[in-house]
């Protein structure tokens, strides 16, 4: 159970690789030195889509940076002139006047000039981190859910979020700074040298060890950073379980067993933070003893070289002043090569995704029936289509090879219509086989065909839009009830554009009504109630019911439910059923059932079996001539809870009462974490 | 171990010392965590928020004061080592230079002078970078610890508030405050508060040593500050609403993208993708003009402070300049004021950027220390009655259960269960059956009236003993990340594997495990490793067969199955029970068939007690439910 507190801190873990378990994936592509396939101008070769609007304003933004820089080192060469020809007893006061309005100037300018690199570059840069970040958004989308299943939400949000943010930065500042940083240093070391000779080389015996020492600073930082932030989601999880299974916990005596594990973890990460901080600790102390020492021995040196002749104070004080304004570039440029190596994995990572294949998508040689599967589609009075799958098999892309397919050899044939109960034990693959329907998966062998169409000669959202489908574990967004119930209706009727609107208020009352979901009414603004995350929560029982009228709102000719009543009780589960037969008269249906009561009202019912059909038949049928049948019917068998009988009302002296879930959401639905 | 025993004791004392005396409170809705999402706070009730923020926050330092005082020490010897730099290379060539001119012009070495001048600087420098490398590695270990204290101190507190508590504070509240609230302070710590500290340290001696050089200067470096507090206030100020719009519309694109990522098929079968194209678009574009104004608050910032440093030091140099035409200045006081006075500003910029951090790091603060003001109304004796292996017998005398707010929702009672009796609890949603059998559990405590374990008050056994010996399944089977063996285990740490097995299979739980991919080993978050609700079910029954309880206790414990393994939890079930005392709320009548005993709880009164047999005999409620429930097998 992730919570939506920690969502705003994506985890930064890199690299697509194993899960452990809890989401975390190991690190694969470290950005380190190792991973240098591909050059940095490669990487942002791939980012071009991206880059409108931003090439002069670079390039108008590196000038600034250029120019803030060099106005920075010219302000020592002043002083030195300064000190070497008018500030000495004596001296002419006009001097000292000109050279304070050219300082005034120079130091106005540097102002003025970080100042534009950043109007010129910021806001382009941002654009180039909205539009990366809108086009991995629109492709994850589209991507099948078989790559959704082996990537981790948190790992794709690391990816939208972190490595889009690092890229900004890098295009806004990193690749600025890093050209403007050399050429400070080398202009510096330049103006060094021609003060003296001498004190440039001791200058530069200093500066190489930090340039080099930075540069790897930032990338054991960083990999320290990493290890710390996957500790601490490794530590929110412990947290979030500890919680969660309080009772559990409380219930056993093991709060102490608890603490001593959370305490091992925490301290493990602090651990964890003080060898970064000794990364930095060591860093810092270099980059302050190391170039300050320097500076120590330059002083010495110069006051004897001043002493001897051989230089003059103004360059010695010019020579101080220049120091001072290297200090930064020397220090950083080091860690700006680091970051560009990070930000090319970041985009390296990027284009992986971008770069990912979408195997379900429309055919490339076009829909072969011109509309869709059905000229009446959407508009839920057609007799249905038919749906068959022929010798349809599935393995998962990520399945060992010795690994039985979930899926071998499934052979099944649905009427216009027709009610078909699917059957078979937890584990079966009922769920996988329904799903290829409205090709959330594709069979790895075999045909799913919809009125005789192979699903993958249509185009996805004519078929999608024939199929609709409810799932056991009802997803739900953000949105009001109105909005989800109505998520999949025909555009002509919910649409914005509907010429009717009382049309979408008589489809959303009819698919509440038959899915149960009469409680939306009751909620405090009625089908316009916000649920979700921000919204109010419902429980497991209601949000099932809210995601079988969104199956039923969008009037499909074929409606697949996969176990979509499994949170509802035996009463509720049976009104529903009956009443979808009754609205649904004539949709083709195919439902994952788990109850007699469902089974009873199909028309057909398949036993799913060793990733085969085993049997077809009317429920009376297979109980006589199917023992495995019989076997999965029995394990169904179903008695009514003590406590639904009791509040029904039946009992003398007990009042009816009112199934709490439609009360507030804290029923007894499941809806526990 | 000793951190532990300390960090224990200091939890105890801090639960009662970071509540301040009752004249300090000011009003009984700000205690503990009420109130903390208001936002109208009054200044004494702001005052009281902050004092027990304040207590929390020294609470934690004690134990690390030494080292604190060693911190503030290092902070500012290498930072007066820092900001003497100028002031050594106004002396090398103010004093330096003319003594090496006269000894070179005497004939003698210049090498003492020169080594002297050099050595001080090389001195200042070695003792400024490792002092302030030290400050900085030692400052991350004190926090380091104080952050380890509280996380430990957070967690076990929560751990030990009662359930009362928990139902109200609902789970995610108690989750923020331990992740999203400590990461806040930890972020504090983390982004480098030591820099901020020793950066407004180094401004302080870098202000000292101009004034040391030359107090009129530092008038100048007075006025220059006017314009960077200026700038410095406005930035924190208009920064701090940017920030605040910037971390919402960040949170809501991110809320968005994980829905859209967690929902996929859902998004996929509904065609949702182009509607969700736009509305991610609208999300990211917001959060890029938040953004982008933060950006341009700062763009703003950073020059202002640029521009007013130089302009400082071309006031400088205006004012130093003239008076060293006119020989009342030395010339290397001067190069040492220029050079100090465009160092002086640079850690204002640090001090703008991490006031935002400093907000969300104190309202986190204000949070958590409400969360442990909260007392745990299920108090552990102080000095409790050994009860190392009971019987099982179970006795309430005039007992009387109602929530703090005065309802009462189990009036006066007196109950019996000898040891071994197998009772079955039955009736309407909310009768009071839960209530009942959680107080055997100790999850909450009688308003009055006595319950006893084998004699004994249950509020005068130790923790240990008493979870030794009674134990309670509840409906939702949580099982933890880890091992299916790990989590069985969790009725008995110190259990072999062999017994752990032994466990599962007395459950009937042992061929499914095995079936998993790992068999005892599979990971329970792992694909393939996700139990079904039974199957949870299943190793939360071995988990208590482990525990080996006098008294079992099982709350709605089989209502979530509706799956094939509901024949095996009952076979499992009977032999869980064994000779336990057991009470069950039972879901079907088949469990209640089981039971020796039945009662039936009626808006909080038990109206029906005796043999399944007796009561259908004597024609009540049950013998109606029964008749009922035979009905709906036929029918």
């Amino acid at each position: 159970m992730s919570t939506p507190a920690r969502t705003d801190s994506p985890r930064g873990t890199p690299g697509r690789g194993h899960t452990d378990g809890r989401g975390r994936v190991g690190r694969l592509n470290d950005p380190g030195l190792g991973n240098r396939e591909g050059s940095i101008l490669e990487a942002i070769r791939r980012l071009s889509p991206y880059l409108d609007g931003i090439r002069w304003r670079w390039v108008a933004g590196l000038v600034s940076a250029m120019l803030a820089g060099l106005v920075a080192l010219s302000i020592p060469q002043v002083i030195q002139q300064l000190v070497n020809s008018v500030l000495h007893p004596g001296g002419s006061p006009a001097d000292v006047w000109g050279a304070v309005w050219l300082m005034a100037g120079l130091g106005i300018a540097e102002g003025l000039l970080i100042f534009g690199r950043r109007f010129f570059i910021l806001p382009p840069a941002a654009g180039v981190e909205n539009r990366a970040r809108v086009a991995l958004f629109t492709r994850l989308q589209r991507l099948p859910v078989s790559f959704h299943d082996s990537w981790p939400s948190g790992q794709l949000l690391s990816r939208s979020v972190g490595d889009l943010s690092l890229l900004r930065r890098w295009i806004a500042f990193g690749t600025v700074m890093f050209v403007v940083s050399i050429v400070t240093i080398v202009v510096g070391i330049i103006l060094l040298f021609n003060s003296s000779w001498i004190l440039g080389l001791i200058y530069l015996a200093g500066a190489v060890p930090i340039m080099w020492r930075s540069f790897y600073f930032r990338n054991d930082f960083r990999s320290a950073s990493r290890l710390s932030q996957d500790q601490a989601g490794d530590l929110a999880t412990t947290v979030e379980e500890s919680v969660h299974g309080i009772r559990v916990l409380k219930a056993f005596g093991r709060g102490g067993e608890a603490l001593e594990g959370f305490r091992g973890q925490a301290d493990t990460l602090r651990g964890t933070e003080v060898r970064k901080a000794t990364v930095l600790s060591q860093f810092i102390a270099l980059i302050v003893a190391l170039p300050e020492t320097v500076i120590g021995i330059s002083l010495a040196a110069g006051v004897y070289l001043v002493a001897s002749g051989e230089l003059t104070v103004g360059a010695l004080a010019g020579f101080f002043a220049t120091t001072a304004v290297l200090a930064g570039p020397v220090e950083s440029v080091g860690q700006l090569m680091g970051m560009s190596l990070s930000a090319k994995t970041a985009i390296d990572r990027h284009v992986e995704v971008m770069d990912t294949a979408v195997d379900i998508a429309d055919p490339i040689a076009g829909p072969a029936v011109g509309a869709g599967p059905d000229s009446g589609a959407g508009s839920g009075s057609g007799s249905g289509s038919s749906l068959a799958f022929e010798g349809v098999g599935f393995r998962y892309p990520d399945a060992t090879a010795d690994a039985e397919p979930i899926l071998r050899d499934v052979t099944l044939r649905l009427e216009p219509g027709e009610t078909m109960a699917l059957v078979g034990l937890t584990g079966s693959g009922k769920s996988t086989l329904v799903q290829m329907v409205p090709r959330l998966y594709d069979a790895t062998s075999g045909r799913v065909l919809v009125d005789g169409v192979d699903v993958r000669d249509y185009a996805l959202q004519d078929l999608r839009r024939t199929v609709s489908i409810a799932f056991e574990d009802a997803t739900l967004f953000s949105d009001s009830i109105r909005n989800n119930v109505l998520l999949g209706a025909p555009a002509e009727i919910a649409g914005p554009n509907a010429a009717d609107p009382q049309a979408a208020e008589d489809l959303l009352d009819l698919a509440l009504d038959t899915a149960q979901a009469q409680f939306a009414y009751a909620m405090p603004e009625g089908v316009d109630t916000q649920i979700g995350e921000e919204g109010l929560s419902l429980s497991g029982g209601q949000r099932q019911r809210i995601a079988l009228a969104r199956a039923i709102a969008a009037q499909p000719e074929i409606l697949v439910l996969d176990d979509p009543l499994s949170a509802l009780d035996v009463r509720t589960e049976e009104v529903v059923t009956q009443r979808l037969r009754a609205v649904l008269a004539g949709t083709t249906t195919l439902i994952v059932a788990h109850r007699p009561s469902t089974v009873a009202l199909a028309d057909r019912v398949a036993v799913l079996h060793d990733g085969a059909i085993q049997d077809v038949g009317t429920h009376a049928e297979l109980l006589g001539r199917s023992a495995g049948y019989r076997f999965i019917i029995s394990s169904f068998e179903e008695d009514k809870s003590i406590e639904s009988v009791m509040d029904s009302g039946v009992i003398t002296g007990m009042t009816p009462v009112v199934a709490v879930d439609d009360a507030s959401g804290s029923g007894s639905e499941g809806d526990r974490p | 171990m000793s951190r532990a025993d300390r960090t224990q004791r200091r939890g105890r004392q801090a639960v009662n010392s970071s509540a301040p005396g009752e004249d300090q409170r000011p009003d009984p809705t700000l205690l503990g965590t009420q109130g903390e999402e208001r936002l109208d706070l009054s200044v004494q009730e702001r005052k009281y928020v902050r004092a027990r923020s304040w207590t929390l926050l020294k609470d934690l330092a004690r134990p690390v004061k030494w080292k604190l005082i060693l911190t503030a020490v290092l902070v500012v010897i290498s930072n007066a080592a820092r900001a003497s730099f100028p002031l050594i290379i106004a002396w090398g060539i103010d004093w330096g230079l003319p003594q090496v001119v006269s000894t070179l012009e005497a004939g003698g070495s210049a090498a003492p002078v020169v080594a002297a001048v050099g050595g001080t600087y090389v001195g200042a420098a070695l003792t400024a970078g490792l002092l302030l490398g030290t400050y900085t590695w030692l400052t991350a270990r004190v926090s380091q610890a104080m952050l380890l204290d509280l996380r430990v101190w957070v967690f076990r507190h929560t751990q030990r508030l009662s359930l009362e508590f928990h139902e109200k504070y609902t789970s995610g509240r108690v989750i923020s405050r331990q992740t999203s609230d400590l990461d806040s302070l930890r972020e504090l710590l983390d982004q480098g508060v030591s820099s901020l500290v020793s950066g407004l340290m180094f401004m302080l001696f870098t202000g000292i040593s101009i004034v040391v050089l030359d107090w009129r200067s530092a008038l100048i470096l007075l006025v220059a500050f006017i314009p960077v507090a200026i700038a410095v206030r406005w930035y924190q100020v208009r920064s701090e609403a940017v920030y605040r719009e910037s971390r919402v519309s960040s949170a809501r694109m991110i809320v968005n993208f994980v829905e859209t990522m967690t929902g996929i098929r859902a998004v996929q079968a509904f065609r949702k993708e182009r509607a969700n194209d736009r509305t991610y678009e609208t999300l990211a574009g917001k959060y890029r003009d938040d953004m982008v104004k933060s950006l341009n608050l700062f763009g703003i910032l950073q020059p202002t402070l640029v521009i007013t440093g130089n302009l400082t030091v071309v006031a400088m140099l205006l004012f130093g300049g003239f008076r060293v035409l006119d020989g009342t200045l030395a010339v290397g006081v001067l190069v040492a004021l220029l050079l100090a006075g465009k160092r002086v500003f640079q850690p204002m910029e640090q001090v703008a950027m991490f006031y935002s951090s400093f907000q969300s790091a104190t309202a986190a603060l204000e949070k958590v220390s409400g969360l442990l003001e909260e007392a745990p109304t299920v108090r552990e004796a102080e000095q409790p009655v050994p009860l190392p292996e009971a019987a099982g017998r179970i006795e309430f005398t005039d007992a009387e259960f109602g929530y703090g707010d005065g309802q009462v929702i189990l009036p006066r009672f007196d109950l019996t269960i000898p040891a071994g009796q197998t009772v079955a609890v039955v009736g309407q949603t909310g009768a009071g059956k839960s209530t009942l059998v959680k107080l055997i559990a100790r999850f909450y405590d009688l308003s009055s009236g006595s319950l006893t374990l084998d004699g004994v008050e249950l509020d005068q056994l130790s923790a240990s003993d008493l979870r030794r010996n009674v134990v309670m399944v509840t409906q939702e089977a949580f099982l933890f990340s880890g091992s299916v063996a790990e989590n069985i285990a969790l009725g008995r740490p110190d259990a072999s594997d062999a017994e752990i097995q032994a466990a599962a299979k007395a459950v009937g739980a042992h061929e499914f495990i095995l079936s998993l991919p790992e068999g005892y080993e599979t990971d329970v978050t792992k694909r393939g490793g996700r139990l079904s609700a039974g199957q949870r079910q299943l190793v939360s029954f071995a988990r208590a067969f482990l525990a080996d309880p006098a008294v079992l206790i099982l709350d709605e414990a089989t209502s979530s199955l509706d799956l094939p393994s509901e024949r095996l939890v009952q076979q499992g079930l009977t032999r869980l029970l064994g000779d336990r005392t057991a009470l069950i709320i039972a879901h079907r009548l088949s469990t209640v068939e089981i039971a020796d005993r039945v009662l039936v709880v009626h808006d909080g009164r038990v109206v029906e007690d005796g043999s399944p047999a007796e009561l259908i005999e004597a024609g009540g409620r049950f013998a109606e439910l029964h008749a009922a429930w035979k009905d709906s097998l036929v029918g």
